[in-house]
């Protein structure tokens, strides 16, 4: 095989998602409060935050889930508030998303979980479905002799994995983890981890990982944004984190795990 | 970036170049799958193949695994298939889909006679196992009942009056309804027909009688059944479902007395209160049609009604209803801990909970009918 010179293969920077003045409101108590945030072309972007900071709260409301009091939510620089529902849906083909129980369909094999988003917008063969089926577990690290399990037959590592592969099935360019890694052992945490790494260079993702995990934030992600008080407290690499001297920062990345983690 | 993908075919000779042109990406599945199907049928007596993908200008899983597929089919014996002009960018994605084996099929049942058969076989079969589950259960029941007898510390009754709440007092208003329009259907169609005899007054006989030792109970339990004995089930199997019932029992409590026991106890005393109101509603209900319909004045309908029915009547009626309430919230709990981990497993089991308790609450009315006849009651 002949090997030409490396060439990125996407434009180094560009907002893929553009997040502007979100004010999230349940009740009386405010979440998110004018938040702004953008996450690059093909970076892996961990997002971190004392728990009930609202992280999750971020994720669903930019795919939707969570209404908005104010601001706007640009994603592939399509504003989703104006968009007509076919450009809506157009983008949900774009993205993939992996829920932090996994949300696999309880009555669908894997096989049929894997394959439900392919077949409802491809018109493609039960063949090529199959061996899509196959090359995303094999992607995931999993072995073929799975996809006709229930996934109530399935440890949580597993069910995360196929969650993953499940989100992978249309190659989305923009996948959004919520704690990937919650819940596994640190040799599988540590795996998917490479997982996630592996997946973004070879099928150029973007990333938006929700995450508690220093370790994944060391290994695996280009950028750090953190949330707190309902807004981005500081965003950067892993050296502005460890420079920043807000106390949240301090703690979190100076604490005894962050210094076990760094060694 | 989104051309439409091509396929080119360049003959050398007996050699042969492939040339992939475009996007080779999901969204253009359909069309790649078709033109690699086309090119697969090319194999056959050529001394070399490439497939030159040097001018495709994206590619994802199912660009590079539909480049894979065609490159194996178009090896054959000594002669390899060789995937050219791959981008450093794309190398590891093909190197990724080269892993893929072939797909294992899917398990699909055949349906068969003997299949069916045997499938009502092992049904029929399985009455008995229902049978015995719900008798463990009405044991378990009682022993964790015993217990709380010897320790009434443990007895929840913040639990049991929750549940009361829920299954009593929410479930008057549709109960009081129902049977009111009941009892007025009963003697609109009584007038009817025995106005033609010039037996318009036998009708408060046949409500009374039919609604304090029939109706009454057995609409109540079924509508009981079909409202609390499904939530009981639903209640119970999600709770399998998370595991949460396995968390009660490592903690050192018995699920049975903390999950089921209050459930039951509020369904015993629920059923007989809803009964009796119920009973009155209808009668109400009735004994207004039969003023306004019938002509029958409320107090006429009163004096005949003292003298057609005695409190035997009455008691016929409301001693069933514990029992049918037993029988629901047996076979709801029992329904409810068979759930399995699937979405699916909980529709079917909260459909049998509601079929099954409905049948048990239909066949313990007969019995206690052969019973009470011979008694003489």
């Amino acid at each position: 095989m002949t090997q030409p010179a490396p060439t990125p293969i996407l434009a180094p920077v560009e907002a893929i998602i553009r997040v502007r003045d979100i004010t999230v409101q349940f009740g009386k108590t405010r979440v998110l409060d004018g938040l702004n945030l953008d996450v690059r072309r093909g970076e892996i972007l961990g997002f971190v935050g004392p728990s009930g900071a609202g992280k999750s709260v971020l994720t669903r409301t930019i795919i939707g889930l969570v209404p908005k009091v104010s601001g706007s939510i640009e994603v592939f620089g399509v504003d989703l508030d104006a968009a007509s529902t076919s450009a809506r849906r157009a983008v949900e083909r774009r993205w993939g998303i992996l829920f932090q129980q996994g949300a696999l369909f309880s009555s669908l094999t894997v096989r049929q979980n894997i394959q439900f988003p392919v077949r409802e917008y491809l018109k493609v063969s039960q063949r090529l479905l199959d061996e899509i089926m196959v090359a995303k577990l094999g992607m995931v690290g999993l072995r073929p002799e799975v996809a006709d399990r229930f996934p109530s037959e399935l440890s949580g590592g597993m069910i995360k994995r196929v969650a993953l592969a499940r989100a992978l099935a249309l190659d989305p360019e923009l996948v959004f983890l919520d704690e990937p890694t919650s819940g596994l052992d640190p040799i599988g945490a540590g795996d998917f981890d490479e997982l996630v790494r592996t997946l973004q260079r070879t099928l150029g993702l973007t990333v938006f990982m929700v995450t508690h995990d220093l370790d994944s934030l060391y290994t695996a992600c280009d950028r750090i944004a953190v949330l707190g008080n309902g807004k981005i407290i500081a965003a950067g690499s892993m050296a502005d984190m460890q420079a920043s001297q807000h106390p949240w920062l301090r703690q979190y990345f100076h604490g005894k795990r962050a210094r076990a983690v760094m060694g | 970036m989104n051309a439409e993908p091509t396929l080119e075919r360049i003959p050398r000779g007996n050699a042969l170049a492939l040339c992939a042109t475009g996007s080779w990406t999901a969204g253009f599945a359909p069309r790649l799958e078709r033109l690699v199907t086309e090119a697969e049928k090319l194999a056959g007596g050529r001394s070399s193949i490439s497939i030159d993908v040097s001018q495709v200008s994206k590619l994802d899983t199912f660009g590079a695994w539909l480049i894979e597929r065609l490159r194996r089919s178009l090896t054959e014996g000594e002669m390899e298939a060789r995937i050219a002009g791959l981008s450093v960018n794309y190398a590891s994605l093909v190197e990724e889909v080269r892993l893929v084996k072939a797909a294992p099929d899917a398990e699909t049942p055949t349906v068969t006679i003997s299949g069916m058969l045997a499938q009502i076989g092992k049904t029929v079969a399985g009455i008995s196992g229902t049978v015995i589950g719900l008798i463990d259960m009405l044991g378990a029941v009682l022993v964790a009942s015993g217990r709380i007898l010897i320790h009434p510390r443990s007895f929840r009754l913040t639990s049991t009056v929750h549940h009361l709440e829920q299954v009593c007092w929410r479930a008057v208003p549709i109960i009081v309804l129902i049977t009111f329009l009941i009892g007025c259907i009963i003697s609109q169609q009584g007038i009817f027909h025995f106005r033609r005899f010039g037996a318009d007054i036998f009708v408060v006989d046949m409500l009374g009688v039919l609604v304090l030792r029939e109706i009454g109970v057995l609409l109540v339990a079924i509508m009981v059944a079909g409202r609390s004995g499904s939530a009981y089930t639903a209640e119970l199997g999600s709770m399998k479902m998370r595991e949460e019932i396995d968390a009660l029992r490592t903690m050192g409590f018995d699920p049975i007395e903390v999950l089921i026991l209050p459930r039951m106890l509020a369904l015993v005393i629920a059923l007989p209160i809803l009964a009796f109101l119920g009973a009155m509603a209808a009668l109400y209900g009735g004994g207004l049609v039969a003023w306004l319909y019938g002509g029958i004045d409320p107090e006429a309908f009163l004096l005949r009604l003292r003298d057609a029915i005695s409190i035997d009547h009455f008691t016929v009626g409301i001693v069933k209803a514990p029992v049918m309430a037993a029988v629901i919230g047996i076979v709801a709990c029992v329904e409810g801990l068979a759930v399995q981990g699937s979405a699916e497993s909980l529709g079917q089991h909260t459909t049998a909970s509601v079929v099954k308790g409905i049948f048990f609450v239909i066949v313990m009315d007969g019995v206690f009918a052969i019973f009470f006849a011979s008694i003489g009651m």
